[in-house]
């Protein structure tokens, strides 16, 4: 089973593969299709693109912000560089539309660029500033978690799939049940109806009580482009990845200088190492 | 030092001898750097290295990450999005530190299973094997309370599932579990402590590591063939060694240089890989997460605890023995830190006079199935606990106890071993024509 070199190669690569193990199945798994969308800001080389950014804060502020808010995103960081980029003075009227409570004044005032983006109007709408991020689309298979290694963790794509998947309840479900219903929202509620005599679900997802928030036309896009229901819900969902993830540009880029510094480096030690033993080494026998 | 014997540090100057008479530091730095060192050591002998950097990287950026760190329910959520946010660098800092927990901790285990297979841990390591368990227990609290300090779901849960396993311990544990938290539950005052104490610990854990280098100075590394180093002179360990410095030291920075390679690509890539998406949710008393799961690398132990439940026969046996203070849930707390216990004792468990697996015929097999066992623990240990999941995680734990409770004091008396080289010299040879490179040109290192 192992030969001399084998042994800790083989300890090595199976550690390793168990560190990279360490996922867990989600409830959300059950029954629910998750699309693999191709966003611009995957891979180690993806980039958040400027324009859909500025689309997806369209979508925001006319539809989510509605209900829901950016609690942890500085309303300035709009221009920031690998953001939406909104020019200062468009961030200062963008601001200028929210109303925030100011502790030294004791009231409520206009909103400036070094605020941060107002709290959810509804106390059961989430806070949305890191939904692309503590939501994981892909999990399996068998909970190792080696989809989340080659499609990613899947957050967008978890709120993409969410946003198109509302449909006409199923005929199974009573006609009053609550919530609207939603092929790809696993842990909501769910009616006895629908449920086989095993209690296994008979339909994909759950009810959820959020309405249905996209149509499709919901936005007229400055940008000229089509603003059909995915397209909507594509965009809104780069928004919110950039909203987790401000710094995921300058993260990428300063993980890739590291990797191709070390490369170097490895190269130049590897060599140096293999000057340095050669005297001792000598010939390699086998 | 006691030790191989080898050259040590002669003060040359006059400003060298002064200093050395006063305080030997410098000699005590070479001792340290020009240790003969087994020239055979193959690749599984660099986590050392690459552990004593992760310890360093830990400290620097949780240093800088505690400059901006709030330590209270109300706020440390919003500080570490401050530290996402508006620190400069703090998002590469924070992922640093993270991610440098799933390094330390692979690292570690590659360096335990390094030291079970080739029996780094028998006569004269014992004491070096001991200081590393408690290095690794250290490791564990320290992680552990480090994942509760960003306030998310699993941390507060975390918390709550494991500082309730000292509250399974009979008559005492409630108290305990009220003295471990500061109150009834999980909540500021434990947020605090624990904040506290993941500061401390590490350098406590630095204080081990000087005294597990130390202890291995003395009775020198263990290598492939686990045949000593020749010390009845100087000349014949020579043979058998090189010194550390530049000989090791290159090989071991070289290999640091590759897996850092990796490291950065996880930290740039995907940082959040080896979490869990659920930490992002600020921490709700009220919201009990679907499945609580802790970190990868706690998940083999985890397993083990889950593992023995109300219905398993040698938890009826002990309940039933014990008069019910032994209940399923003290049983499965015994399991997980017994699991690292008999770890612990592998020294004296180990009967086998051959150190190095590479001689031992039959242990490679079991040894082996222990590797793939602690996968299949680790795996397990991240299902929800029912189902065929409770069966694996209960054959595999009960394997995990087999190995150093049967299977290695067994092996000893049954095994026959393979025939070892006499000398550490004779094993470099047999793969490497040293004659060609001409034995005496070795370089000679700087002084």
């Amino acid at each position: 089973m192992f030969s001399k070199i084998g042994a800790p190669l083989a300890v090595a690569a199976a550690l390793s593969v168990a560190a990279i193990s360490g996922q867990v199945a989600n409830a959300a798994g059950a029954g629910v299709h998750m699309e693999d969308v191709d966003f611009s800001f995957e891979g180690p080389f993806g980039k958040f693109d400027t324009l859909q950014l500025q689309r997806g804060l369209k979508v925001y502020t006319e539809i989510c912000a509605a209900c829901h808010g950016l609690q942890y995103v500085p309303l300035r960081t709009l221009h920031d560089e690998g953001g939406p980029q909104l020019p200062e003075d468009q961030v200062r009227a963008y601001a200028s539309q929210f109303e925030v409570f100011d502790e030294e004044l004791d009231d409520f005032r206009e909103a400036k660029a070094s605020d941060r983006f107002p709290m959810s109007n509804l106390e059961t709408a989430p806070d949305l500033s890191l939904m692309a991020k503590k939501r994981a689309g892909f999990h399996g298979p068998y909970g190792t978690g080696i989809n989340q290694l080659l499609k990613g963790i899947g957050g967008p794509e978890y709120i993409y799939t969410l946003l198109v998947s509302y449909h006409d309840a199923p005929d199974c479900a009573p006609e009053d049940f609550p919530g609207s219903y939603n092929s790809a929202f696993a842990s909501g509620g769910f009616p006895d109806e629908c449920k086989d005599e095993a209690g296994n679900h008979t339909v994909p997802g759950s009810w959820i009580s959020m309405a249905q928030p996209l149509w499709g036309d919901d936005v007229t896009y400055d940008d000229g482009h089509e603003a059909t229901i995915e397209a909507e819900a594509k965009d809104v969902a780069a928004f919110l990845m950039w909203t987790a993830e401000p710094k995921l540009m300058a993260r990428k880029y300063a993980g890739l200088t590291g990797v191709l510094f070390l490369t170097v480096l490895s190269v130049l030690l590897y060599l140096t190492n293999k000057r340095i033993w050669a005297p001792i080494k000598g010939r390699k026998k086998h | 030092m006691a030790g191989i014997p080898h050259d040590h540090y002669e003060p040359g100057t006059r400003g060298e001898k002064w200093l050395h008479r006063r305080l030997p530091i410098v000699g005590l730095l070479y001792d340290t750097l020009m240790l003969p060192t087994p020239k055979n050591l193959n690749w599984m002998w660099i986590w050392g290295i690459v552990l004593t950097f992760c310890l360093v990287l830990q400290i620097v950026t949780g240093i800088v990450l505690a400059m901006h760190y709030t330590p209270h329910i109300d706020y440390a959520f919003a500080s570490v999005e401050h530290i996402m946010r508006n620190v400069n660098g703090g998002h590469f800092i924070r992922y640093l530190h993270m991610n440098g927990a799933s390094l330390f901790f692979v690292a570690v285990y590659l360096h335990i299973f390094r030291g079970l297979y080739y029996g780094s841990y028998k006569a004269p390591r014992e004491i070096t094997w001991i200081i590393g368990m408690l290095i690794y227990l250290a490791m564990m609290a320290t992680a552990f309370m480090g994942y509760v300090l960003p306030w998310g779901q699993m941390s507060f849960w975390g918390a709550t599932v494991i500082t309730g396993l000292f509250g399974a311990i009979p008559f005492i544990g409630e108290p305990i579990q009220t003295w471990l938290l500061g109150g009834p539950a999980v909540d500021n005052a434990t947020l605090n402590r624990f904040f506290s104490l993941h500061y401390l610990l590490p350098f406590i854990i630095a204080a081990l590591v000087a005294v597990h280098i130390w202890a291995f100075h003395s009775t020198g590394n263990n290598n492939p063939t686990g045949v000593e180093v020749r010390r009845t002179s100087k000349a014949e360990a020579e043979k058998d060694t090189v010194p550390f410095w530049p000989y090791f030291v290159m090989k071991d920075l070289f290999a640091l240089a590759v897996i850092l390679a990796v490291f950065f690509a996880i930290v740039g890539f995907m940082p959040n890989y080896l979490g869990h998406p659920d930490n992002y949710i600020e921490a709700d008393a009220l919201v009990t997460p679907a499945h609580i799961v802790p970190e990868w690398y706690f998940l083999p132990f985890y397993a083990i605890l889950r593992a023995f439940t109300g219905d398993v026969w040698v938890v009826i046996a002990a309940s039933w023995i014990t008069g019910g203070i032994i209940d399923a849930k003290f049983f499965g707390v015994l399991a997980m830190f017994g699991a690292i216990a008999v770890m612990a004792l592998a020294p004296w468990l180990d009967t086998s006079g051959v150190r190095s697996g590479r001689y031992r015929p039959m242990f490679k097999w079991w040894f082996g199935l222990l590797c793939l066992d602690f996968m299949v623990l680790m795996w397990a240990g991240a299902m929800p606990a029912e189902g065929i999941y409770g069966v694996i995680s209960l054959i595999a734990s009960a394997y995990w106890f087999a190995y150093f409770l049967i299977i290695l004091p067994l092996l000893g008396v049954i095994e026959k071993p393979l025939p070892q080289p006499a000398t550490i010299e004779d094993d470099f040879n047999a793969h490497y024509d040293a004659q060609t490179g001409g034995t005496h040109t070795i370089v000679k290192p700087a002084e």
